[in-house]
């Protein structure tokens, strides 16, 4: 059990490439609470994960955590084919100093795959390796972006109870999703209200209000 | 940074791995060059220090856009920027790795294959001692041109542009050690040159290269 914490973010601008895409997120998240962000395709919700955590620093604001805080999951699996379950899981348990990954297999229910290699297997169990990862870096704040595409229903019951449990022991999740996780009181955060004024229009699909 | 290297050297040596590419290179320049040159030992062997060390850096080059691209494009880059190891380390444990599977091997097979090119015996030491001491600047310098062009897609032909300058004096001393070796000379002021560039390489270059990959991964 972590001691409880609260991380928030205040006024928070950030960019993708060379465009302001987001200015002006706050948002405050305490232990055991998830905060699922919402917004239509292209709103920032990469863009903003990335940013809390620390592969694009922010352009104004403050971020009241740093980047080894959080445990980031991106679009990408970030597997290597040739490698089995087992040894990229102890890759990553080395990698982030942890002893052992006998918890990460069973909550993801991963041992029946430890010896298999990464390209036998389907999509959404190699999601499960790689969200697998989260638990291994013993972070207190998950970042995660759709962590649930690939997933099959019964995956995602299995990931929401993964999160819960990160939840429980003191952690923090920050989750863009489109789907619903069933997680007991997780708060919403839309990001469409905070898109940079300068990038409003020049999505037509989001101007005319289509989604 | 133990636990990426033997990621890597076991990536590089499973199936679709890097290794080879470079020592199959280099074995194959070696063996066409004296059905080339036509059967003129003399000649030969006055020009084969040039030719290994030219061969040496070619099969080095040929593998140098593997070092980041595949795990950026997986998104394991993006992972390991987030994990505790700092990207310095990330760089130069890549460069490591790189050299263990093209260096090491070509400083390994140089003197059978300098035997090929009729390179005189005497000059087999400096030969060997200096891809020893050269190839580890090769791989970093190299690493460095790799995180530079990393987002890009068919970033290969930027790196050969990026790196063929900064290859050079490595190339000069490394060919010039062997052939003062080959003429009876003292060797050891290239050689000493050629360990001065790959210390300041090692020492300096993961720095850029890591300054690279977080502008890349933006």
């Amino acid at each position: 059990m972590r001691k409880p914490m609260e991380f928030s973010v205040e006024d928070v601008a950030c960019r993708r490439g060379e465009l302001t895409v987001l200015s002006g997120v706050a948002f405050t998240v305490r232990s055991g609470q998830a905060l699922v962000l919402r917004g239509p395709n292209g709103s920032g919700k990469t863009t903003l994960l990335r940013c809390l955590a620390g592969l694009t620093p922010p352009v104004a604001g403050h971020i009241g955590f740093t980047a080894d805080q959080v445990a980031y999951t991106g679009h990408a699996d970030a597997l290597k084919a040739q490698l089995t379950v087992a040894e990229t899981l102890r890759f990553w348990a080395q990698v982030f100093g942890v002893p052992e990954i006998d918890q990460a297999v069973t909550q993801f229910a991963l041992t029946p795959l430890l010896g298999r290699r990464i390209d036998t297997l389907s999509a959404g169990q190699r999601r499960r390796v790689s969200l697998a990862r989260l638990l291994l870096s013993g972070r207190p704040i998950w970042a995660l972006d759709e962590p649930t595409v690939s997933l099959d229903t019964d995956a995602v019951i299995q990931f929401a109870a993964a999160v819960t449990a990160h939840l429980d022991s003191g952690g923090a999740a920050i989750i863009a999703t489109h789907i619903d996780l069933g997680l007991a009181g997780a708060r919403t955060l839309d990001v469409t209200p905070f898109r940079a004024q300068a990038d409003q229009t020049d999505d037509p699909f989001l101007s005319e209000g289509t989604l | 940074m133990i636990a990426l290297l033997r990621r890597d050297l076991a990536l590089s040596i499973r199936a679709g791995g890097g290794f080879g590419l470079g020592l199959a290179f280099f074995l194959i320049l070696c063996v066409l060059v004296p059905f080339g040159v036509g059967p003129m030992p003399a000649l030969l062997a006055s020009i084969a220090p040039g030719i290994l060390w030219v061969g040496a850096l070619l099969a080095a080059l040929l593998s140098l856009d593997r070092i980041f691209q595949l795990d950026f494009e997986d998104g394991t880059l993006e992972v390991l920027a987030t994990a505790p190891l700092p990207l310095e380390g990330v760089a130069l444990t890549k460069a490591l790795a790189h050299w263990i599977t093209t260096g090491l091997p070509l400083t390994m097979v140089a003197a059978p294959l300098g035997l090929l090119l009729n390179l005189p015996v005497e000059a087999v030491p400096a030969l060997v001692l200096g891809l020893a001491l050269g190839t580890p600047a090769l791989s970093v310098i190299g690493a460095f041109a790799a995180a530079l062009t990393v987002g890009l897609k068919r970033g290969g032909l930027l790196i050969s542009l990026l790196v063929l300058p900064l290859y050079m004096p490595t190339l000069l001393y490394g060919a010039d050690a062997a052939r003062r070796g080959a003429s009876g000379l003292d060797p050891s002021t290239p050689l000493l040159l050629l360990a001065g560039i790959s210390a300041a390489s090692v020492a300096l270059i993961p720095f850029a290269a890591a300054a690279a990959l977080r502008m890349n991964l933006r």
